[in-house]
């Protein structure tokens, strides 16, 4: 098992840090688990606790960004996206200021708090705002290179990490290009597109599907917005049907992007793995991916479903 | 002795102000929207920060080293847009394009498109934590630049605005002076009837401000305000500033509805002539 991201986030971010002087962290009285705390030991002077008060924190890093640093803010993504969605339309994306917005706890891996603090609409939320860029990584080292590629960047970023630990999908040689879909397998039957934790169940799934006689390409879309369009319709018109998988909502996210960009390319059948307009509840990450339909024998069903679609 | 006013510098402040106000009423009126009554309450305090006391230049509106100011009631941008005007920051004629379309004033600030708007605003309650953000940033560059905010008296029913009021506390953002514009009135009617923020200067002090009340109409009451506040240590400092909405006009002093309301040409007329030097 690899780290979660969370946790190399916290490393990155400290490490960061180091070189760049103007780094800002903010946290809402959630360092522990965001992780920023690993940062706040390391440089005490730039990293300030404003306490359980997001529309402030989002606020605040506006307020840093205009005056020329670079805040990097981090809370779960329920508040993140959703208790300061207006501030970071209004405060941040409107003006285009230069806030990095590291949401930890997404989806329902959250686990045991249970639906309440289980954010399965932020992608949807954060990508309908203009000026805003979204990124939700795979694994580890993903995590490391999109943070570091977003501190380059000016510009608004959401970056959606997750609590849970996951496995390591990619190895040192790994390179992260901004807005490039990356292609982890290659088939003709059919393409899966997956992000953040779904990667490796959709990697899986690929493996699985070659005893059934289908062989899968499948891509990583670590950049939801925006998102590699020319990826998505080159997979269509090579392998003539989709599936996407996701730790989110059906509704909004990543199915929804590809669909977009599907539908105004080259459309094909497609199918969604992801939370079926449901709420979540409590439980361990595990039982929760099984009984919300987010494991890789949902991806399997889902493959061999949209390829008895295709004519 | 603290350094005050001279009676020449009120007098053009005095001078300043009307032709701010002359210029909310006539760009108002011209754009046929807007909220003439709570720009004209804030015009005697954004003239004595813009003619008086901040360090800001209309040919370098980009400084690092600069005074900011972020009205977080966005809703008086007509006062922000006339008082840069007043300054030099954009041509006075560019004014009557308020909330044109393809026009650079917005309905409410966007410092995308505005030397000398330091911040975006409109949607109330969130100026105070930018700031919060831009005097934290002072702090730690060692930048010597003061940050002055306006908040309207019926924004402060928003929760955010508490919540920043506890940042700048708790992390003694002495470099941060602020401004409640209160006039009392709010869209639906007067404050202290529609959810009453009362007793204002209290809750500030409550949240661990230096706190100040004035005559927001009194220039030589803002400035020495404003010069006390330089030398608390500690404290961000709100100055709570009695005002009248639609000051100047006396068609539209202390009426609710003159709050997002334009003038009639005729009515505009009228106000005009009031306002002539």
């Amino acid at each position: 098992m690899g780290k979660a991201t969370r946790e190399a986030y916290g490393e990155a971010l400290k490490e960061l840090g180091a070189r760049c002087r103007d780094i800002v962290v903010l946290d809402a009285d959630l360092s522990k688990s965001t992780k920023t705390n690993v940062f706040g030991k390391a440089y005490p002077d730039r990293f300030f606790n404003v306490g359980i008060a997001e529309q402030n924190l989002m606020g605040t890093a506006a307020g840093l960004a205009a005056a020329g640093k670079i805040p990097v803010v981090s809370t779960f993504a329920m508040f993140a996206a959703g208790r300061a969605f207006e501030q970071v339309r209004n405060s941040i994306c409107y003006p285009k200021l230069n806030v990095k917005i590291a949401a930890t706890h997404a989806g329902l891996t959250v686990g045991e708090d249970g639906a309440s603090h289980q954010a399965i609409e932020d992608i949807s939320l954060m990508r309908t705002i203009p000026n805003m860029t979204v990124i939700v990584p795979a694994d580890a080292t993903e995590t490391r290179q999109a943070l570091a590629w977003a501190i380059e960047y000016k510009g608004p970023v959401y970056l959606r990490l997750g609590r849970a630990s996951v496995p390591d999908v990619f190895g040192d040689g790994y390179e992260f290009h901004h807005g490039k879909a990356v292609q982890l397998a290659e088939g003709a039957d059919l393409t899966i597109v997956a992000t953040g934790i779904m990667v490796g169940p959709a990697r899986q799934a690929a493996d699985e599907l070659i005893q059934s006689g289908l062989s899968a390409r499948v891509l990583n879309i670590h950049t939801i917005k925006p998102i590699d369009r020319e990826a998505i319709a080159k997979a269509a018109t090579d392998t003539g049907a989709v599936v996407t998988c996701e730790e989110h909502s059906i509704i909004g996210g990543l199915g929804s992007a590809v669909a977009e960009a599907l539908v105004e390319s080259h459309p094909v059948p497609m199918e969604r793995v992801g939370v079926m307009d449901t709420f979540g509840e409590s439980g361990t990450p595990d039982a929760l991916l099984a009984k919300y339909n987010l494991t890789v024998a949902d991806v399997v069903r889902a493959a061999k479903r949209v390829v008895a679609r295709k004519r | 002795m603290a350094e005050k006013l001279t009676s020449e510098k009120v007098a053009e402040l005095g001078r300043r102000a009307k032709s701010v106000r002359r210029n909310i009423v006539s760009m108002v009126t011209a754009a046929k929207s807007g909220h003439p009554g709570g720009s004209l309450s804030a015009a005697d305090i954004l003239v004595t920060l813009y003619f008086a006391v901040m360090k800001v230049d209309p040919n370098a509106p980009a400084d690092p080293e600069r005074d900011r100011f972020v009205l977080s009631k966005g809703h008086a941008a007509p006062v922000l847009y006339a008082t840069l005007a007043e300054k030099g920051f954009l041509p006075q004629e560019e004014l009557v394009t308020l909330r044109k379309i393809d026009s650079r004033l917005q309905g409410h600030p966007d410092m995308k498109g505005i030397p000398g708007v330091d911040m975006s605003t409109g949607s109330l309650g969130q100026g105070l934590s930018a700031a919060n953000g831009m005097a934290l940033a002072g702090r730690l560059d060692g930048r010597p630049y003061r940050v002055y905010a306006l908040l309207g008296d019926g924004e402060l029913e928003e929760g955010q605005v508490w919540e920043a009021a506890m940042f700048a506390a708790h992390y003694k953002l002495d470099n941060l002076t602020a401004f409640v514009d209160y006039n009392g009135l709010q869209i639906d009617g007067p404050v202290s009837e529609v959810m009453s923020p009362l007793p204002i200067p209290e809750k500030w002090r409550a949240f661990g401000w230096n706190v100040i009340e004035i005559d927001g109409h009194d220039y030589n009451a803002i400035y020495d305000a404003v010069q006390a506040a330089k030398t608390v240590k500690g404290q961000p400092t709100m100055i709570v500033a009695r005002t009248v909405k639609g000051k100047g006009v006396s068609g539209m002093e202390n009426i609710a509805d003159w709050h997002g309301k334009a003038p009639t040409q005729e009515e505009c007329n009228l106000f005009l002539s009031e306002l002539c030097d």
